[in-house]
């Protein structure tokens, strides 16, 4: 089958055959990284912005390499250097952007359903570098791109996301991947950033650690989002790391072949203990490696590149 | 002015429990019960064979954006889609810039209501000074000034205290208080209702108990003051069966239902279109149902459009940047004639009750009656004509609807105010 979109807007709208081509997709452009010459022609000519309206390290850093592994031309811009300070609507910002000739535009923003409506005004492909608290596709990609490459298959596998998913973009994103590829989700945190309303996303909720823990084969946390709280949801972080935070004597209930997972930044001592975030289970920078060929593979396919033709000559 | 007779009618009179095939007679402005031969041969003859013939509708929740706001809609402006959608009297809510909250403003907007529109635009005023919910607007001066109720609308009065005292003083003028049920500290940043879709569409939540909670501290401060609370666009479940039970008790407590709660659904954010964002926000299927009983059986007095015009770039945002609102005049009674008459069986009498006499009950307005006497304030429609809403050619200064595009069946053909038409054929007169 062909690949035909030219946005990555949410996973949720992705088939399983549609991710299964971006992670094949990332699989080859992942083996170009260990070369001595890392760069690979296939986006030559091309101009790529990354529009990141909301802080952000190690997606935009991701986002950059990618592109310039596939010799395209980057420019990024961050909210403090947009016009969107100077009152700009962002409507009139991607304009301009596609104005100037931009072949595609990566956007992080704090609004969710921003990049659906940039994709609406504009003719050039739109990436979503996560939108607000409803997703990050490119994250859920290389979440279940790494789970993949340490497990194999993810059909049945019990997954634990664990922390703040009500606010977690990469939460949802990681749910709608995970569930199509038919692995058993079991999301865990306090009651208040862990709303039943998610069992309709086809997950289970739990708030009770050691049997959600129990036998798990992968278990991602999340970052307590406290800029995208408006009230107390927990009463203190010691309470939270006291009843959730992974400690050595909850990671023994894993599966012993468990991989440990964050999206970063990771709050050393609040989430996980800073031991089993350096740990040898721990997978964290093996994902950060990854986003560089999932996002690849993302910029190669959203420009019209196919999966087979992915490896070019050196 | 000629007199007027309008022949062959289906008149629906609610208040007259009155539907059958008749004419109308109107001279000198008002309806009276025939006319003269004289007159008779005098009269300018409209032919409604096929139409119904029914008060003009009555909305008791407009924004109208004079002063201060008029890139969004003006009283002339707004009056005119209040005609084209059948309406003769609205009463426009006083979130306007400056706020409604002196008797000045109040001048001010009769004033322009007197210049510039075509149909009766009554004022509201403010509870509090400066909308601020802090302390009281001189709500006596309001009262002679010429406001018909006092509300916050857009805000909701979170002191429990204010507004006590409030309900006290407004009812030693009996001047109802309209109000916005919103606890302001359950919805901090919320822009849907909260739920399922919110949940998938990682917007913040508005949960239905932020409503329930000021609903039902609105039945209890009404039934320890005797005050008279009207509940502005109730849109939960729960909200409709506190109301009902404060009805069986006899409380001081009315209650409004817009067409777009009654028609609309939550799952429709999905594609992040701001024309669905209002406040409240539209809700589950539930609740919508639960509206359409609320309605059947009085718990919910009447049907208001909440018509709140943004202009074309104030929607076109970021869903949590774009403003609440939407349009409502042109397209409510076609939008209530589907819900209810089509797709619910309300009587069509009965959803012409909840569009006419029903709000000008609450407010104790002399409109929604088809009576010997009474004003010839008169809408003429076609139940079964099928047309399609094209908002941007509109009469309202905005374009701001859900409804923008599609197939609508109901059509207002003429609307006549104080016996002269003001709108007939798609035109304003």
């Amino acid at each position: 089958m062909p690949w035909t979109r030219r946005h990555l807007l949410t996973l949720e709208q992705l088939s399983l055959e549609e991710i299964d081509q971006i992670h094949a997709t990332a699989a080859a452009f992942k083996r170009t990284l260990t070369r001595s010459v890392k760069k690979v022609p296939v986006l030559r000519g091309k101009t790529i912005v990354n529009l990141f309206l909301e802080p952000s390290t190690r997606t935009r850093m991701a986002f950059d390499m990618a592109a310039k592994r596939l010799s395209a031309d980057v420019i990024s811009l961050d909210g403090s250097s947009s016009s969107t300070t100077k009152g700009e609507t962002l409507r009139d910002t991607a304009e301009n952007i596609q104005a100037l000739q931009a072949d595609m535009i990566v956007i992080r923003h704090a609004a969710a359903g921003s990049p659906l409506y940039l994709s609406r005004i504009l003719n050039i492909p739109v990436i979503n570098a996560g939108d607000g608290a409803h997703e990050h596709p490119t994250q859920g990609l290389l979440d279940t791109f790494t789970m993949k490459e340490r497990l194999g298959s993810l059909k049945g596998r019990k997954v634990v996301i664990l922390g703040d998913i009500l606010f977690s973009r990469v939460a949802r994103s990681n749910i709608h991947a995970l569930v199509k590829m038919g692995a058993a989700v079991t999301l865990v945190g306090p009651s208040t950033l862990v709303p039943h309303w998610f069992t309709s996303l086809g997950v289970s909720v739990s708030h009770d650690l050691r049997s959600a823990l129990a036998d798990a084969e992968v278990v991602m946390l999340l970052r307590i989002q406290h800029e995208r709280q408006t009230s107390g949801h927990f009463p203190s972080v010691g309470e939270y790391t006291s009843m959730f935070g992974l400690n050595k004597t909850r990671a023994s209930w894993l599966n012993p072949k468990a991989i440990i997972m964050h999206p970063g930044p990771i709050n050393r001592g609040v989430e996980i203990d800073s031991e089993l975030a350096d740990g040898d289970r721990s997978v964290i920078l093996q994902q950060v490696t990854n986003g560089i060929a999932v996002r690849m593979a993302v910029l190669y396919l959203c420009s019209g590149g196919q999966p087979e033709n992915v490896m070019p000559t050196e | 002015m000629p007199s007027l007779w309008i022949q062959n009618a289906r008149v629906i009179d609610p208040a007259a429990k009155r539907d059958a095939a008749g004419d109308l007679f109107i001279r000198d402005g008002l309806l009276v019960p025939s006319l003269s031969a004289a007159d008779k041969k005098r009269a300018k003859k409209i032919d409604t064979k096929g139409l119904v013939a029914c008060p003009g509708l009555v909305d008791i929740h407009v924004h109208f954006r004079e002063p201060g706001q008029t890139h969004k809609e003006t009283i002339a402006t707004g009056s005119h889609a209040a005609a084209a959608g059948g309406f003769t009297t609205v009463v426009c809510m006083p979130n306007t810039a400056p706020v409604a909250d002196s008797a000045g403003t109040i001048q001010f907007i009769k004033d322009a209501v007197r210049r510039d529109a075509v149909v009766k635009v009554l004022p509201t005023g403010c509870i509090t000074a400066g909308m601020k919910g802090q302390a009281l607007a001189p709500i006596g001066s309001l009262k002679r000034a010429g406001v018909v109720a006092i509300t916050d609308d857009g805000e909701c009065v979170q002191s429990n205290e204010l507004m006590r005292r409030a309900c006290e003083y407004a009812k030693m003028f009996d001047l109802p208080l309209m109000d916005h049920c919103q606890d302001a500290a359950l919805t901090h940043g919320a822009v849907m209702n909260e739920g399922i879709v919110s949940t998938r569409l990682g917007l913040r939540g508005w949960p239905h108990a932020a409503e329930d909670i000021i609903v039902a501290r609105n039945v209890i401060l009404s039934e320890y003051t005797g005050a008279h609370i009207h509940c502005q666009h109730i849109s939960s479940r729960y909200s409709v069966g506190i109301i009902r039970r404060a009805k069986e008790r006899g409380v001081k407590i009315t209650a409004e239902a817009t067409p777009h709660h009654i028609a609309l659904t939550d799952d429709l954010l999905s594609g992040y279109d701001t024309n669905y964002k209002m406040n409240p926000p539209l809700r589950t299927e539930a609740d919508r149902l639960a509206l359409i009983e609320g309605l059947r059986d009085g718990t919910l007095d009447c049907v208001c459009t909440d018509h709140a015009p943004h202009t074309d770039y104030e929607k076109d945002k970021e869903f949590d940047f774009a403003p609440n609102g939407i349009l409502g005049l042109e397209t409510s009674l076609a939008v209530s004639l589907e819900i209810l008459v089509r797709k619910n069986r309300f009587k069509l009498p009965r959803v012409v009750d909840l569009l006419t006499r029903q709000p000008a009950k609450i407010l104790g307005l002399p409109a929604g009656t088809l009576a010997a006497g009474a004003a010839a304030d008169v809408c003429l429609f076609d139940p079964d004509e099928t047309w399609t809403y094209d908002a941007k050619a509109g009469f309202s200064k905005s374009s701001n609807s859900p409804w923008h595009g599609q197939k609508l069946t109901g059509r207002v053909k003429t609307t006549i105010v104080d016996g002269k038409v003001v709108f007939t054929n798609g035109r304003i007169v």
